[in-house]
C-alpha cells in the first residue's frame, strides 16, 4: 500500500476543499469497509484520503417528512434498526440487516453503501497481475468471461464484464424509486436512483453517475402505502454473512385484493441493481398467487444469459423473486 | 495535541519496549534504522506520512504518531502491544480482530487507526482481569465455547455488544447477530449457549 495523506473534513464544504487541495489521487473515505479493503489488495491506491464519516449532521435519518431522508453517514445498522423502517417499510430494514456483518454494519453508511464495489473475484484479486479486468485496468480483458462464473451475472452483463453488483440496500432502493444527492465543486444535484448505475457496455470501469470530487450527501425515497406490504429476499451459499446468490426487493401498492402497482428489483443476478419492469407489469392488477408469481419470477429472467456455471441463477433467481411476491403479498391488510 | 495524551498505558508499554530495546541494543542487532530515529519506543519505525491520535484505550488515555495507512488492529498489536485482537484475514470477514469504539463493536482490521482520534476503544483486555472475569468469559469457559482459542476474542467482544444491542433474545437472533465471527474449529453450539448463559448477567449489570 503506497503512503498517503490522511485528513477529516467536518463539514461538506470543507471535504469538497479539501478534495481540491489534496489534488491527484484523493478519494472520499467514509466507513472504509470497501475502499481499505480494496487498498489491501492493491485495487485501490489512494494517496490522499479525506474523511467524511464525521460530517456535521451527516448521519441524520428523517422519516417524518414528505419523503424518507437518509444523511449518507447514517450508519448500517441504525437505519436497519429505525422502527418506522422496519414497521413501515421493510424491504429497506431488511435489504440492510442482512448485509455484511454487524461489525461492519457498525461501520459502513448508507451513503459509501450505493459505491461498493463488485465482489468478482478476478477483479479483487487480480491486482497481482495474475487475471485481466476491465474494471480494474480498462482495455485488459475479462477473466470472468469463460472463467469460474459461478457468482457472475446473467442480467446486464456485456462483452467486457460479466460482474455482479454486490450490494443489496442499492436493490432495494432502486425498488423504492430512490433519489441520491451529490454535492460536488459545482454545487448540489440529485440523481434517481436508476440513473446512477451504469451498464458495463465497453466502459465497466464507469460504475456510477458521480464525478471525481462529488460525495454522496443523501438518500431520499417516497413515502407510499406500498412500503408496508414489502419485503427483501436473500438467497446465498449460506444463511446469514453471505453476498447474494439471488435477491428480490418486492413491494406491492394494492387497490383491495388486486396489485395497483408493484415495485420489484434484483440483486446477485446483474450487473448493477435490476428494476425489473416485465415483473411488474404482469403483477398489474392481479390477485397474488403462487402461478402469478412464478410467472412474474420467470419473466424477470426472459432476457437472461447464462455462463458454464451460473445457469442456476436463472431458475433460483426467478423462484427467489417469485417467494419474494408471495411474502410481501402474505402482509396485505 | 499535548504530551499530556501520553498515557499510563502508552507508558508501560514503552517502558516495556525500552528494556527489549535494551537487550536488543546490547547484542548489537538494534536495526539501523530504529538507531537512526533515535526512537526505540517505535521498534518498527512508520515508513509512511503519520498522523498524531489520541484516544482512550481500555479506561486510560493514549496518544500516538502513526501512519496514515495502518488499521487500528495493527495499532492495538504492533504498538500498544494488546495482542488479544487477532488478525485472521485481516479483510473484515473473519470477525477476529473485533473490538469496540464508543461502546459499538466493529472490525479494527478495516478500521484506520487515523478513526480513532477522539474515540473510545475497548478491546478484550478491557474488560475483566484474570480475578474477575467478565460474565462473558466465564460462560465461554463454562461452555467449552472455544477449542483453538483464537477467534475467542473476537467473538467474545461480539459476543458482549450483540447482548448490549439487544440481539440475543433467541438462539436465532444470537447465531444471525454473531454470523461476522467465524470459528473454524465449529464451536458454535458452545458459543450460543455461553451467550444466552451471560446475556441476563449483562442486562442485569
Amino acid at each position: 500500500m503506497r503512503s498517503l495523506s490522511y485528513v477529516r473534513a467536518g463539514n461538506v464544504r470543507e471535504a469538497i476543499e479539501a478534495f481540491a487541495a489534496a489534488g491527484e489521487g484523493a478519494r472520499y473515505i467514509a466507513g472504509g469497509t470497501t475502499l481499505y479493503d480494496l487498498m489491501k489488495l492493491g485495487v485501490e491506491r489512494p494517496a490522499h484520503l479525506i474523511d467524511i464519516a464525521s460530517l456535521e449532521g451527516a448521519d441524520r435519518i428523517d422519516t417524518r417528512g414528505d419523503v424518507l431522508f437518509f444523511g449518507a453517514g447514517a450508519l448500517m445498522a441504525d437505519v436497519a434498526e429505525d422502527n418506522v423502517i422496519r414497521h413501515d417499510y421493510p424491504v429497506l430494514a431488511e435489504s440492510l440487516s442482512k448485509a455484511a456483518s454487524q461489525q461492519l454494519r457498525n461501520m459502513a453508511t448508507v451513503g459509501g453503501n450505493l459505491l461498493q464495489r463488485t465482489r468478482c473475484p478476478y477483479f479483487r484479486n487480480g491486482a497481482i497481475g495474475a487475471y485481466p479486468c476491465n474494471k480494474r485496468e480498462p482495455g485488459s480483458g475479462c477473466a470472468g468471461i469463460g472463467g469460474v462464473d459461478r457468482g457472475q451475472a446473467v442480467l446486464g452483463a456485456s462483452d467486457a464484464c460479466n460482474a455482479v453488483s454486490p450490494g443489496d440496500w442499492p436493490v432495494a432502493l432502486t425498488a423504492m424509486d430512490a433519489t441520491i444527492e451529490i454535492s460536488g465543486p459545482a454545487g448540489t444535484r440529485s440523481v434517481p436512483i436508476s440513473d446512477f448505475y451504469r451498464l458495463p457496455g465497453n466502459t465497466p470501469h464507469l460504475e456510477f453517475a458521480i464525478e471525481a470530487g462529488e460525495l454522496v450527501t443523501g438518500i431520499s425515497v417516497p413515502k407510499t402505502a406500498a412500503g408496508r406490504n414489502s419485503t427483501y429476499l436473500k438467497v446465498r451459499d449460506r444463511e446469514s454473512y453471505a453476498f447474494a446468490l439471488a435477491s428480490a426487493a418486492v413491494a406491492l401498492r394494492m387497490d383491495g385484493n388486486h396489485v395497483r402497482q408493484a415495485h420489484i428489483a434484483l440483486g446477485g443476478v446483474a450487473t448493477r441493481p435490476w428494476r425489473a419492469r416485465e415483473a411488474e407489469a404482469l403483477l398489474n392488477a392481479q390477485t397474488i398467487d403462487r402461478e402469478i408469481a412464478l410467472a412474474a419470477g420467470r419473466a424477470a429472467f426472459a432476457d437472461a444469459r447464462a455462463g458454464e456455471h451460473n445457469t442456476f441463477k436463472i431458475e433460483l433467481g426467478a423462484r427467489t423473486l417469485a417467494d419474494a411476491i408471495m411474502i410481501a403479498g402474505g402482509k396485505i391488510q | 495535541m499535548s504530551d499530556a495524551h501520553d498515557s499510563k498505558i502508552f507508558e508501560v508499554t514503552r517502558r516495556q519496549v525500552l528494556e527489549v530495546g535494551t537487550i536488543v541494543s546490547m547484542s548489537g542487532m538494534l536495526p539501523a534504522a530504529a538507531q537512526a530515529q533515535g526512537s526505540v519506543s517505535q521498534p518498527t519505525p512508520e515508513n509512511g506520512a503519520t498522523v498524531r491520535v489520541s484516544f482512550q484505550i481500555n479506561g486510560q488515555p493514549g496518544a500516538m504518531e502513526i501512519d496514515a495507512r495502518a488499521s487500528l488492529l495493527d495499532m492495538l498489536r504492533e504498538r500498544l502491544g494488546l495482542a488479544g485482537a487477532k488478525k485472521g484475514c485481516d479483510h473484515g470477514q473473519c470477525g477476529a480482530c473485533t473490538v469496540h469504539i464508543d461502546g459499538r463493536r466493529v472490525a479494527s482490521c478495516l478500521t484506520l487507526a487515523a478513526k480513532v482520534d477522539g474515540r473510545t476503544v475497548t478491546t478484550i483486555e478491557g474488560i475483566g482481569s484474570a480475578d474477575a472475569l467478565h460474565p462473558m468469559q466465564q460462560a465461554f469457559i463454562d461452555h467449552d465455547a472455544l477449542q483453538c482459542g483464537y477467534c475467542t476474542p473476537g467473538q467474545i467482544m461480539a459476543a458482549i455488544a450483540c447482548v448490549k444491542e439487544g440481539h440475543a433474545s433467541t438462539p436465532e437472533d444470537i447465531r444471525e447477530y454473531m454470523s461476522g465471527n467465524i470459528c473454524r474449529c465449529g464451536a458454535y453450539v458452545g458459543i450460543v449457549a455461553a451467550i444466552q448463559q451471560a446475556a441476563p448477567q449483562i442486562e442485569r449489570g
